[in-house]
């Protein structure tokens, strides 16, 4: 039951994430093409926010719910890999509209296209997996 | 009461994603959804498939819980939240679309020249919602994060890989919507 409160705090992320237009396909495609701020400012807004909860969580500021401090983990380095992996998901995100976490949320709104993008997302994460020690990193 | 059923603006939008984040981190964990994807192929026995899959799962319950939050979530926004799914689009958008055959451009969030019955029942529509999926599920996990992981998490505290990744995500995004979208359509 300790786990109920990521139920709830994924419930209030898909809301916003649908009340703020950040799960529409229009929304992604203009913002690719450059032709509206909307979601350059959700993003960028989400992103500069973080910062600063970021350095409060650096200087011990803020900690979390057992007392420890919060250190995001560091992010795999390498140069191929977040470039090739990054524009392979990019290509993906730009046809479908759909990034990973509203894949999830438009199973409420358009149920078989969500059913089938996320197949093809387990698909794309086995085939990642099985290739992942012969990948260049 | 009204404010609930409008669309929210970014500066809405934006501070409470970075709200979503700093619940998550304070509850113990790591912001990000792409992982899950390893978790649901490990669970559905992957790991016979490949050692990469040999993880314990059971570790990843709370963000699998998150998942099924989303989906809940999306079920009560989309049933609920959203009178008017009407996106207010550039002009110049809606007219380069219009331009390559979509028909109600902006009329609600997912057009049906991708998102329809119809459409998901063709051949080429089956594939571009598959292979687009197939893209996600490939790079996420070789970059080692999405929107939430890399651009949220990974450059707001400062990470070089996230900002990499990042600018992958803009070199796929803006081939898919300059190049491939119109050779599609």
């Amino acid at each position: 039951m300790k786990n109920i409160k990521y139920l709830i705090l994924g419930i209030f992320f898909a809301i916003v994430l649908s009340k703020s237009q950040a799960i529409s396909w229009y929304r992604f495609y203009e913002m690719f093409k450059f032709q509206s701020f909307h979601m350059f400012g959700i993003i960028g807004g989400a992103i500069v926010i973080s910062m600063i909860f970021m350095q409060l969580f650096k200087h011990g500021v803020i900690k979390d719910i057992h007392g420890n401090k919060i250190v995001p983990t560091p992010k795999k380095k390498g140069f191929i890999r977040t470039i090739f992996g990054g524009t392979f998901f990019g290509l993906g995100w730009g046809i479908s509209g759909a990034c990973a976490g509203p894949i999830f949320v438009i199973f409420g709104f358009k149920l078989l296209p969500a059913l089938i993008l996320l197949s093809g997302a387990l698909l794309g994460a086995l085939i990642y997996g099985v290739l992942s020690k012969k990948l260049p990193n | 009461m009204d404010f609930i059923f409008q669309p929210w603006p970014y500066f809405i939008g934006g501070p409470l994603i970075a709200i979503s984040l700093l619940l998550y981190f304070y509850f113990g964990q790591n912001f990000g959804t792409s992982t899950n994807f390893e978790t649901i192929c490990t669970i559905f026995g992957a790991d016979k498939v490949s050692d990469y899959f040999k993880k314990d799962w059971k570790k990843q319950k709370f963000a699998l819980m998150f998942v099924a939050g989303l989906i809940i979530g999306g079920f009560i926004a989309s049933n609920f939240l959203i009178p008017n799914q009407t996106v207010d689009l550039n002009p110049k958008t809606v007219q380069e679309l219009t331009d390559i055959g979509f028909v109600n451009v902006g009329n609600q969030y997912f057009p049906d020249e991708i998102f329809s019955v119809d459409t998901v029942f063709s051949i080429k529509g089956f594939l571009i919602l598959l292979v687009s999926g197939l893209f996600i599920g490939f790079g996420t996990r070789y970059a080692g994060g999405c929107t939430s992981g890399h651009a949220i998490t990974g450059l707001s505290s400062l990470q070089l890989p996230s900002l990499l990744a990042v600018i992958g995500f803009f070199i796929g995004g803006i081939i898919a919507t300059w190049f491939v979208i119109p050779l599609l359509f």
